[in-house]
């Protein structure tokens, strides 16, 4: 990255706003989910275990999403943002869109999300833009307790008992074709990227290589093969899962337009 | 906490003549008057560590239950900010459901035996949370009036003679403040809003009134624990006397809301300074105790799942702890 | 060891005793108690249910059942000793109040 300062045109401020929505989109989607496991957890700690992580990336979130409304312009607020886009708008990974399934599942999505942000935020933290490096800065110490709880769970269920092990196997195998689509970079990184602003994704993959073979080790998982096909949610380009999980998050501010809540 | 002690003071007891106890249960009455807290490892009567199991576990019960109603509406929440309030809110539910197991795991029963009481039925919730919330604005008058009247209800026991259960309420209280002021909020501004949002926060009111009320128990002269409990200091004022209090506070609140109270009967007594209001309809309350409210069998089944459910991975944690220490023993 | 041979007993997470240090410069203090299968979770479990408020700054947990404690029977012959040693205590000297800076 370099640390030239960024030029204030209109070119660039969209640049950070749709960088801004590739980064928060993807906490935002992530909180979302494990939002639905609140008071259905393996054990009660967990569910505040939970909640405890979905609050961070919620309030990471709203930070960025908060960001992206100003640089919008008008009188946009997160929540416009946030419930009255359309799911081909959201720019988050294609992984965290992906149904909780059990709680391995849910487990090694977050394993592997952490993962990728701990190198994300690590960069961010230099990028030349202050609410992203502000945001990252934050944000580094949140995904550093995240990755400690989420890589602590994919060690005890991988070498737990046969049944835990074959589960977070399972689950391994069904999302590892998701994270292809970390290391490639949509429109709105490449530019970032271009402007000094952010890390080019491509330099992310070592880092996240080696933590997560260092977990899966341990947890006697084997990684899968790298699949050619690569996801794109970072360009708007969804599966299945975005459409439902947003008529539902949206249901409110889409039923009554233009109420305050 | 320190649970493992209590099986040798249960097998002293046995031992225990009958003058030696009748001494045993004055010292312990007198501890009790003097306002001295009786802890965990104390002599206590047996009838007294029934009674705190039993209220402390459903205490612990329906926080825990108290989680489902809520949490049908995190994901729908209408705003961010409305949705970090709400997880924050149902999180802190589960916590306190935590600090009362723990407090109950202090008087020689364990959270496990508990849970499983929870799950075949045999032990109670409150019977509140077997409404179900059709609307957000059921979310806001949870907020406002259950936990309002959780609230009032739990005041007291701060200063209850059982030490662990007392503690676990001062910071219970301390924590439930904030969720009842943010259902309030979201009454004022539902019942500011729109025409729906108004028709919606009025619905919401009328739902939530009565159960809010029954859930300060049975009239006084019905209620079969509260002398009992009274004497031994877990229990501080009645139930109509904590009932009385609530209506006496929450009337005026409901009238800056422009919101009507769902009961024909109320008004004020000038004499007396208080609100009358109408008769409860304890049938209701029956029913549902008995298992025929409107959501028993949903609460309790998606306890049931998630228990179920979780099964393996506690299993899991577990046998990989066993593992690593084995491991480590081969290891020395 | 498998799920089926484990009894009731070992199948439930161990209890652990929760003591947080709320800032430094003060003593940790026993605050409560959760599950948890490993010394690990241990600590996360006490992270995430007693410090969601900025209650802590350092957490111990230790194994409920490695706590030895005092038997409440033998109170009175631990502690009632303490009682007339009042000698202990400064207020029991008399010293005029012109003498300062004692």
């Amino acid at each position: 990255m370099s640390a030239s300062p960024v030029e204030s045109s209109a070119a660039s401020s969209d640049v950070l706003r749709r960088y801004a929505l590739t980064v928060g989109d993807t906490s935002l989607i992530l909180a979302q989910r494990l939002g639905e496991w609140i008071g259905h957890a393996p054990a009660l700690e967990e569910d505040l275990a939970l909640a405890n992580i979905a609050l961070d990336l919620l309030g990471q979130a709203r930070y960025l999403l908060s960001h992206a409304a100003e640089l919008q312009g008008g009188e946009r607020t997160e929540d416009d943002v946030a419930f009255l886009r359309d799911p081909q708008d959201f720019l988050n990974l294609s992984l965290v869109e992906q149904p909780n399934g059990d709680f391995g599942q849910t487990i090694v999505r977050q394993f592997l999300v952490d993962a990728w942000q701990l190198e994300l935020f690590e960069r961010l933290q230099q990028s030349s833009e202050p609410r992203l490096a502000d945001l990252a800065a934050k944000a580094i110490k949140e995904t550093r307790y995240h990755f400690r709880f989420s890589s602590g769970w994919v060690v005890r269920l991988g070498d737990g008992t046969e049944e835990s092990h074959r589960r977070v196997q399972t689950a391994l195998d069904a999302l590892w074709r998701f994270t292809h689509e970390m290391f490639v970079a949509s429109p709105a990184e490449q530019e970032a990227a271009a402007l000094g602003i952010a890390p080019d994704p491509a330099s992310l993959a070592a880092g996240w290589s080696s933590r997560v073979d260092e977990v899966l080790k341990e947890a006697t998982l084997k990684r899968p093969a790298d699949v050619a096909y690569s996801w794109h949610g970072k360009r708007g380009q969804h599966s299945e899962h975005l459409s439902r999980l947003l008529a539902e998050m949206q249901s409110m501010q889409r039923t009554y337009p233009g109420a305050q809540w | 906490m320190y649970t493992q002690g209590l099986d040798s003071l249960g097998a002293d007891c046995l031992h225990t003549s009958a003058s030696e106890r009748a001494a045993l249960e004055q010292r312990f009455q007198s501890k009790v008057d003097a306002e001295e807290r009786i802890e965990p490892k104390d002599w206590m009567p047996d009838a007294y560590r029934q009674t705190l199991i039993r209220q402390i576990s459903q205490h612990a019960h329906s926080e825990i239950v108290g989680m489902l109603p809520e949490g049908n509406w995190i994901t729908r929440a209408p705003s961010l900010r409305r949705k970090a309030v709400l997880m924050a809110k149902v999180q802190d539910e589960g916590g306190h459901g935590m600090y009362l197991y723990s407090a109950a795991e202090t008087l020689g029963i364990s959270r496990d035996e508990l849970l499983e009481q929870l799950l075949t039925g045999a032990a109670k919730y409150s019977s509140i949370f077997n409404y179900p919330t059709p609307t957000w604005a059921d979310v806001g008058a949870i907020g406002w009036l259950v936990d309002g009247a959780a609230i009032m209800n739990q005041i007291p026991i701060c200063k209850c003679s059982y030490g662990p259960y007392a503690r676990a309420m001062v910071r219970i209280c301390k924590e439930e403040s904030f969720h009842q002021r943010q259902g309030f909020e979201i009454m004022m501004t539902l019942s500011r809003g729109t025409p729906e949002q108004r028709r919606m926060a009025q619905e919401a009111l009328d739902r939530w009134w009565w159960p809010s009320l029954m859930m300060f128990g049975p009239n006084d002269a019905t209620s079969k624990h509260t002398a009992q409990s009274m004497r031994w200091k877990i229990k501080r004022f009645t139930n109509d006397e904590l009932r009385q209090k609530f209506v006496d506070i929450t009337v005026p609140q409901a009238e800056f809301l422009g919101l009507r109270v769902p009961d024909p009967d109320l008004q004020w007594d000038e004499a007396s300074q208080h609100y009358r209001f109408g008769t409860i309809d304890w049938s209701e309350f029956q029913q549902i105790l008995q298992g025929n409210g409107p959501c028993n069998r949903e609460r309790v089944e998606a306890r049931q799942r998630a228990h179920e459910g979780g099964r393996w991975v506690r299993e899991a944690a577990m046998a990989y702890a066993e593992k690593r220490r084995q491991r480590e023993t081969q290891a020395a | 060891m498998t799920g089926a041979t484990m009894t009731q007993q070992q199948k439930q997470w161990p209890l652990y005793e929760v003591f947080i240090r709320a800032r430094s410069g003060l003593e940790h203090k026993h605050v409560g108690s959760i599950h948890a299968a490993d010394e690990r979770m241990a600590i996360e479990h006490a992270r995430d249910v007693y410090t969601r408020r900025q209650e802590g700054v350092s957490i111990w947990v230790v194994r409920s059942a490695d706590i030895v404690a005092s038997d409440p029977a033998d109170a009175d012959a631990l502690f009632e000793p303490a009682k007339d040693k009042v000698y202990r205590h400064p207020t029991f000297y008399e010293i005029p109040d012109e003498v300062k800076n004692l």
